[in-house]
């Protein structure tokens, strides 16, 4: 197939980049990761950055971000350089296992290479040398080239995080992995990320992405999680970034037989950010549940691009994602399910629920299933509406001014995804954080997507329930 | 405490109340019947000031005070309460929340602090108890899933929490079973204070068996048609509407 390419001087830059300094990126790296490099990089060159002309991008017109002078930045950072001081989780009692990626790079001082379950995390540039039996089985194996931006990151990518859960072990801390934009001039960063579950394994992520300063910055991710037969996955990504960023994330999960997976992605701030999310079921009898929260408003820019391919029989899915926009914000979710011809007893579903809070806000809803097989329960289904009025009016009944009424009902709309947040102490933190979203005090600007400036802070009425 | 006086309504230029006069002293409770369509409901949404009607002519006052002129949530905060014939679901605000938004708003409205968390829940349990609401109900989110009963009963129960100088019942009676019916009526008697007005918005006599009435007030034809004691209503529920109708035309 092929792309139409959005003009852009960026895409000069790093083929030009490469020309003067064919290592850039690439030294250091294993001999099998510089192969697949050289072969992502010809795909970049054929490919471009993918244009609005392009079906999967038609709501999505990447050329203002990427028309810019970006610093392709490929000087390594040195490890250590974080944590404590630039970033702390402000999430209290919050049990993770915390590590950081600045600009592209690995930049946490430690690594877990010797655990005695055998549980790796580890930076890719580590992992690639020192575990090239586990690296090289799957790395790239489950991330399809199927549009410029994640060609461009598998040939340029500057580092990312490994983690690999060996067969039977369930890990029981949550891993954070924090992805910090902190540059004085104008970034484009590429990050890749591998994660390998054997089976019967468990593992809960976070995946933060926050900025720190406030410049123009791209961050291009590309993330393969491989969940193996029988293991567990929850996995959240938390986007709280600034106007100024562009967030590129293309994530491919595939699943084993028996697995389950449990994926969250909440937007609460950001410029333009695309959530590519691609859910192979690879395996007979798998479960996946692709939810997704986005709020969106002033110019931002959010779409969720979904994929859930069901390629075995007795696989369920469920899709659900919700959003808020308000101002001249712009929401875009398309879902595609495919039921494959083998594909029997599949149950899948899928439901984009949106609230456009002003004639100026626009939301952008497609759904599409394709079904091949002939014993299958799928349903979809997408609404685009208005607060209740007669909800409000219900509300204002009762003494609630306008404004608390107006949250109430738009907390209440994100309640149902939220709820299916696993972790107790995230969700709490999420609730709080949707919160003050919606009461318009969670700026952008605030340091990341997990800490505010008063965690103690609550909504006034909120009351424990279970003492009720 | 309300004096309504010569009041115009209309909803996409079609006129429903004509011209409509009521006066509620303190501590009084009045029946509103009559038949379908002539405007019950629409009085008690202008009282509350809903804002899909036009309102043409005419005035309320309560408590000395322009209502009109006073946002919806003000009226509430001055103690307007309606018990609505259609309570609203709420998926995702549980009864708890809203309760104690609802309150704490009042509250700040009069210049009160909020109340603490250990008192909320004294005085909520105390009002729950009431209208005979589970805890488990309590816990749900507002109306959701709720039975016709439950609805009106939740109805009442925030009555009881909001406590209200002015409560208007806009067919509280209607989808209720006799015992539901009973729960209800009872409740609303327990709110009953010396100085407190009640307006009971019914089709039925049935109701007013347990909330009696001072007086019993038929709207018509966007009018109030006649006005009697709680007698009027066995009458009416004897000889129908056609007998007011025919009364009035004489």
């Amino acid at each position: 197939m092929i792309m139409k390419k959005i003009e852009t001087k960026l895409y000069d830059d790093f083929l030009e980049l490469f020309r003067i300094n064919p290592k850039a990126f690439s030294h250091g790296n294993s001999n099998f990761v510089k192969q697949q490099r050289e072969l992502s990089r010809q795909n970049f060159e054929a490919n471009g950055f993918p244009s609005n002309k392009n079906e999967n991008w038609r709501k999505t017109d990447l050329s203002k971000a990427l028309n810019n002078n970006y610093i392709i930045d490929y000087q390594e950072i040195e490890r250590g350089k974080e944590t404590k001081s630039l970033f702390e989780c402000e999430i209290i009692d919050f049990d993770t296992k915390l590590f950081t990626i600045l600009n592209g790079w690995w930049a946490s001082n430690t690594d877990l290479t010797s655990n005695s379950q055998g549980v790796i995390i580890s930076s890719m540039r580590k992992a690639q040398l020192d575990f090239p039996e586990i690296f090289d089985k799957y790395y790239g194996k489950v991330a399809k080239e199927e549009n410029g931006l994640i060609s461009l990151n598998c040939a340029f990518y500057t580092d990312g995080y490994f983690i690999y859960i060996p067969d039977n072990v369930e890990f029981t801390q949550t891993i954070q992995i924090v992805n910090l934009i902190e540059s004085q001039s104008k970034l484009f960063s590429n990050t890749r990320n591998l994660v390998v579950m054997g089976r019967n394994s468990k593992l809960k992520l976070v995946h933060c992405d926050d900025s720190l300063s406030r410049v123009d910055s791209v961050v291009n991710s590309v993330t393969e999680i491989i969940v193996g037969d029988g293991a567990n996955l929850d996995f959240y990504k938390l986007q709280n970034k600034d106007e100024h960023s562009t967030v590129l994330t293309s994530n491919f999960i595939e699943q084993g037989a028996n697995s389950q997976t449990n994926s969250n992605t909440i937007t609460l701030n950001g410029g333009l950010i695309r959530n590519h999310i691609d859910v192979k079921l690879a395996g007979k009898g798998g479960n996946a549940n692709v939810f997704g929260l986005y709020l969106v408003d002033k110019t931002q820019f959010v779409d969720n691009h979904i994929f859930v391919d069901h390629a075995m029989p007795n696989c369920t899915s469920r899709q659900l994602f919700k959003g808020i926009a308000d101002d001249n914000a712009k929401a875009v979710f398309s879902g595609h399910i495919l039921v494959r011809q083998d594909a029997q007893k599949t149950e899948a579903y899928q439901n984009n629920n949106n609230i456009q809070l002003t004639d100026t806000a626009g939301i952008f809803t497609h759904p599409f299933l394709e079904i091949f097989a002939d014993d299958v329960k799928c349903s979809h289904g997408a609404t685009v509406g208005q607060l209740d009025n007669d909800a409000l009016f219900y509300m204002m009944q009762r003494g609630i001014c306008e404004r608390t009424a107006k949250m109430l009902l738009m907390f209440s709309f994100t309640q149902q995804v939220i709820e299916h947040i696993q972790l107790s102490k995230l969700r709490e933190r999420i609730v709080h954080l949707v919160t003050r979203r919606l009461k318009g005090e969670l700026a952008s600007c605030e340091n990341c997507a997990l800490s505010c400036e008063n965690p103690n802070s609550v909504m006034t009425f909120e009351i424990d329930m279970e003492k009720v | 405490m309300l004096e309504i006086k010569n009041l115009h309504v209309s909803i996409q230029g079609k006129e429903i109340l004509k011209g409509l006069n009521l006066k509620i002293g303190f501590g009084e409770v009045h029946a509103i019947m009559g038949p379908n369509g002539t405007g019950k409901s629409t009085l008690a949404n202008v009282i509350t000031g809903r804002d899909l009607y036009d309102i043409t002519e005419g005035e309320i006052i309560y408590k000395g005070k322009n209502l009109l002129a006073m946002p919806i949530e003000d009226r509430a905060r001055e103690g307007i309460f309606l018990s609505f014939q259609y309570p609203v679901e709420i998926p995702g605000v549980s009864i708890t929340n809203f309760m104690r938004a609802s309150l704490d708003e009042i509250r700040q409205y009069k210049g009160l602090p909020p109340m603490a968390a250990g008192e909320f829940l004294k005085y909520f349990n105390e009002k729950k108890n009431l209208v005979e609401m589970t805890a488990n109900l309590a816990k749900r989110s507002v109306n959701e899933g709720f039975s016709g009963g439950e609805k009106k009963k939740n109805e009442i129960f925030q009555m009881a929490m909001l406590n209200p100088d002015l409560a208007i019942l806009d067919e509280t009676d209607s989808g209720l079973d006799i015992d539901a019916l009973r729960i209800v009526a009872q409740g609303v008697n327990k709110l009953k204070r010396a100085d407190n007005s009640t307006i009971v918005i019914t089709h039925y006599q049935r109701l007013l068996d347990y909330i009696v009435p001072d007086f019993v007030h038929v709207l018509y034809d966007g009018i109030i048609m006649k006005t009697g004691g709680k007698e009027l209503a066995l009458e009416l529920e004897e000889k129908g509407y056609d007998w007011i109708k025919d009364q009035g035309k004489a």
